[in-house]
């Protein structure tokens, strides 16, 4: 199993380096595919972990000591259990899906090398941070998909808005960072181990309020990564990376990291309700607030977005109120849908040009048949509709939430899942049914190479079947995670599903019905609340004046004043005097004999006089 | 009684007398002279240490220094002979090709 | 008595022909009080049982040195005062007063010299120069071998040096080495 296990690790990194061999060079198919065949190996190895620890069995490896100093000791090891094995089953079988479907839409871009150098470096470090064994390998990964996650949204770095969201997203996780590194050296000091294990059997005889200090700081890291309030604005602004890095990583992975991170710590956030409680309360209020900005937004690519920050928003809240196995499933399944979004999204793109604006497209469905097919099924099963997968995992997440008697926590994502429903059919109705608005702009869209359609397809099967695997995943997970058991009458049970499924339906009904009539009135959009909506609640604006602007003010104070009228100019003082002194003592070295004969003398009088006063013999 | 530091005085004084000419003459040929006086000044310290500490080296380093003296007046006036040639005069300041 | 009026005469002849030396301006009369100051300190080496070093002393400066010198002063104008633009008088006195006065100071103070034991004691009944012969040929010969050929290459050196070829450049004849070498064989 073992050496499963290192296919699994390594793969990507060789095809990584494979392709970053040929990175200065003109588009070399070879490193696409290359790189695509290590990540499909590295799926069929994390497939075969899968059924082994299926049994109930945990591979563990240590792959030799990394730091030893003093009482840190810290080995590279890596843990597949059946929470990291369904990571590792995820990410692999999301990043072959997104590989493949890059050799078609990378296709024109000169370079093609260079991304699948860090698309496949991506899904190392990704596969890194879920196989550790131990806090500091977690933080490894963490920084290395961080880092990856800045190289590839700021891909076309020759565009001076994806740098900057680049630099944004970097920034942004740095702040977070802070924490989840203040996190793991609480970890260090309070239990004197990063290793998991150890970590997880000392929690019983821990103080609280040191517990509460570890999980606070951890899920401020975890908070960054899954881009929550108020770390949340650098995930739409990431959207300027080419779309394949968007439905990998903004979608599918990296942005579950957070998530992942407290559950696989969910033997010390169980330990301490107040920080669960907060998750919680947080990810009701992002799922919300996230969804509310999707409503109105016209940019194709950002709906996804803050969509993704909603349903990150939902699987906060399973793992706060203690359903860890909930938000698992659901981090699993909305990985499946919400890449297949995002890939479609993508086909459009590739359609239109590389446009954006939703209302410029509309009755693409002649066109791209399968696109629209496939898109739709997504945003089904993002909306909650039985039978797609999301109907299963949203709607535990419901019934953890009624069942723990958190009603408004429950209220807020009934209403949630209403407007999830709503606005991914504005989406659909938009894109690809009604007026074809595209022809006033003089776009011509076609359907995308067919290979990539077959790539889209095995997410499509699992957007569709993949919630019929829940009570295999309830078995599977077992071993480690709590599962509880919520007890509901049936009566209520099936009430609950009633008027879920009802607001998840009317949600549709009303996009379906608004937007086949050619949308609302332009009114509405005079209104307040839309202005508030569009502008993100004016959050980056609020950034932008209260934290940029006063930084930028104090660093151009620091560099004017404190810089070039303090730091430089004692150093060109110091220069300077130097300089003077050198034009001074210029006459010395006139290479005239008399003088130097004479400064010699003035040397044998110095060493006289020190030779007398310094002088053993007294 | 003369004893050591008379000796040793003597030396000094005819050293620093050396010297005035070292530091003062601008003329090679003084020049030389001025160093003939600083060996000669040197020799009479050695061989004064030499007969009160009755130790016979202090004479040996005075032979050697005069073997020294003659090699250098040797070579250095065949040097100067040279300059005065090439240059037609032996002052010092003439040397100097720097400006500082 | 005798050792004492003997020092001090031979000292101040000594000093007073050295000051001449160094302060004339005739690079003739400047010569002659070297030679005269030479003789002096040779006094000196006899009055301090130094017999052997004052006869050299004699021998090597007073009679090879010296005469070295007034064959080197044929080539200058010997007999014209030398001009010299002397700068900043007053400093060289200072230098080499204040040198004097460190070197007297330290001179003067009584010196430890319990720790100082002779390496190669005057052996009783010896003569100065056999004493001399017999350090010089055991202790001192490869010393003394070295001094020989020094003198030696000196000799060589003066001799290229003030030969008849050295208004010509020796180091600037490399690209008409054999014209040079022509020149040399005739």
């Amino acid at each position: 199993m073992e050496a499963y296990l290192y296919t699994a690790l390594f793969a990507p990194f060789v095809g990584s380096l494979f392709a970053a061999m040929f990175s200065n060079r003109p588009k070399n198919l070879v490193a696409g595919i290359a790189a695509s065949t290590l990540l499909f190996v590295s799926w069929i190895s994390s497939v075969v972990l899968l059924l082994h620890v299926a049994h109930g069995e945990v591979v563990h490896v240590k792959m030799m000591d990394w730091i030893q100093a003093g009482g840190l000791a810290i080995p590279f090891g890596f843990v597949v259990d059946q929470v990291s094995a369904t990571m590792m089953f995820v990410v692999t079988t999301v990043s072959t899906v997104v590989h493949v479907y890059s050799i078609g839409y990378m296709d024109h871009d000169k370079s093609f090398n260079r991304f699948f150098a860090w698309l496949s470096a991506f899904v190392f470090s990704m596969m890194i941070l879920v196989m550790s064994d131990n806090f500091a390998g977690l933080f490894i990964g963490w920084e290395g998909v961080g880092l990856c996650s800045w190289a590839l949204i700021g891909f076309w770095y020759e565009r001076d808005s994806a740098s900057w969201a680049a630099s944004e997203a970097f920034i942004m996780n740095r702040i977070a960072d802070l924490g989840m590194l203040i996190g793991i050296f609480l970890v260090y000091w309070n239990f004197g181990s990063l290793q998991y294990d150890v970590v997880f059997s000392q929690v019983n005889g821990m103080e609280s309020s040191i517990l509460m200090l570890v999980t606070a700081f951890l899920f401020i890291g975890a908070m960054g990564k899954s881009a929550q309030f108020p770390l949340h604005t650098w995930l739409a602004d990431a959207m300027e990376g080419p779309t394949p890095v968007s439905a990998l990583i903004h979608a599918a992975t990296m942005v579950t990291a957070g998530v992942y991170l407290v559950i696989r710590a969910n033997p010390l956030y169980g330990e301490v309700p107040e920080v669960s409680h907060f998750i919680a309360g947080l990810g009701a209020f992002v799922a919300i607030f996230a969804a509310s900005m999707a409503l109105v937004n016209r940019d194709l690519k950002r709906i996804i977005a803050y969509s993704t920050l909603s349903q990150l928003g939902y699987m906060f809240v399973a793992a706060g109120l203690g359903a860890y196995w909930i938000a698992l499933f659901h981090l699993m399944t909305h990985a499946f849908f919400k890449a297949l979004l995002f890939l479609g999204a993508g086909n459009v793109m590739h359609a239109m040009n590389d446009e954006l604006d939703i209302f410029k497209m509309g009755g693409l469905a002649k066109k791209m048949k399968w696109t629209m097919i496939m898109m739709t099924l997504a945003s089904l099963a993002l909306a909650g509709i039985y039978p797609f997968a999301g109907f299963f995992s949203k709607d535990k997440i419901l019934e953890a939430a009624f069942a723990t008697e958190h009603y408004v926590l429950w209220t807020t994502l009934w209403v949630t899942a209403g407007l999830t429903a709503f606005y991914s059919f504005r989406l659909v109705m938009l894109v690809f049914f009604g007026e074809e608005r595209y022809k006033i702009f003089g776009f011509h869209p076609h359907e995308a190479y067919k290979y990539m359609l077959w790539a889209m397809a095995p997410l499509a099967v699992l957007a569709v079947i993949a919630g019929f695997f829940e009570h295999d995943f309830v078995h599977f997970v077992s071993n480690m995670l709590p599962i509880e058991e919520y007890h509901v009458s049936s009566s209520t049970f099936w009430t609950l599903v009633a008027v879920t499924l009802g607001i998840a339906v009317t949600g549709i009904a009303v996009a379906v019905f608004a937007y086949s009539r050619g949308g609302f009135s332009k009114k509405l959009e005079k209104t307040f609340i839309y202005k508030l909506l569009f502008n993100q609640y004016y959050i980056p604006k609020l950034y932008d004046d209260f934290i940029c602007k006063p930084y930028a003010e104090i660093s151009r104070i620091f560099w004017k004043d404190l810089d070039l009228k303090v730091v430089d100019a004692t150093v060109d003082l110091i220069a300077g005097t130097i300089y003077k002194l050198g034009m001074v003592s210029r006459v010395v070295q006139s290479g005239n004999l008399s003088n130097m004969l004479r400064w010699m003398g003035v040397g044998l009088l110095a060493l006289l006089l020190a030779a007398i006063l310094y002088s053993p013999i007294r | 009684m003369i004893t050591l530091s008379h000796y040793l005085i003597l030396s000094a004084i005819l050293f620093c007398i050396g010297l005035v000419g070292i530091y003062r003459r601008k003329n090679l040929l003084m020049l030389l002279f001025s160093t003939e006086i600083l060996l000669n000044a040197t020799n009479v310290g050695f061989a004064a240490i030499s007969k009160f500490y009755g130790d016979l080296t202090g004479q040996m380093f005075a032979f050697f220094i005069v073997a020294v003296a003659a090699s250098e007046v040797a070579v250095g006036l065949g040097l100067m002979i040279v300059w005065y040639k090439r240059r037609g005069t032996l002052d010092i300041d003439s040397m100097q090709s720097m400006h500082g | 008595m005798f050792e004492a009026i003997a020092f001090y005469l031979f000292s101040a002849v000594t000093i007073s022909m050295f000051i001449i030396t160094v302060m004339s301006k005739n690079a003739l009369y400047s010569m002659s009080a070297l030679a005269a100051g030479m003789i002096m300190i040779s006094g000196f080496f006899f009055l301090l049982d130094a017999d052997f070093l004052g006869v050299v002393q004699i021998i090597v400066y007073t009679g090879a040195v010296m005469a070295l010198y007034a064959f080197g002063m044929m080539f200058f104008d010997a007999t014209r005062d030398v001009k010299e633009n002397i700068r900043a008088p007053k400093l060289v006195f200072l230098l080499s007063g204040m040198t004097a006065l460190l070197l007297v100071l330290a001179f003067v103070a009584p010196i430890v010299s319990d720790h100082i034991q002779a390496l190669y004691p005057v052996v009783d009944g010896v003569e100065n120069p056999q004493a001399v012969g017999i350090v010089l040929f055991t202790k001192y010969l490869v010393p003394f071998e070295v001094a020989a050929v020094m003198l030696l290459v000196a000799m060589i050196a003066g001799i290229i040096l003030a030969g008849k070829k050295m208004d010509e450049s020796l180091t600037l004849k490399i690209d008409g080495d054999e014209e040079f070498q022509n020149k040399g064989s005739k």
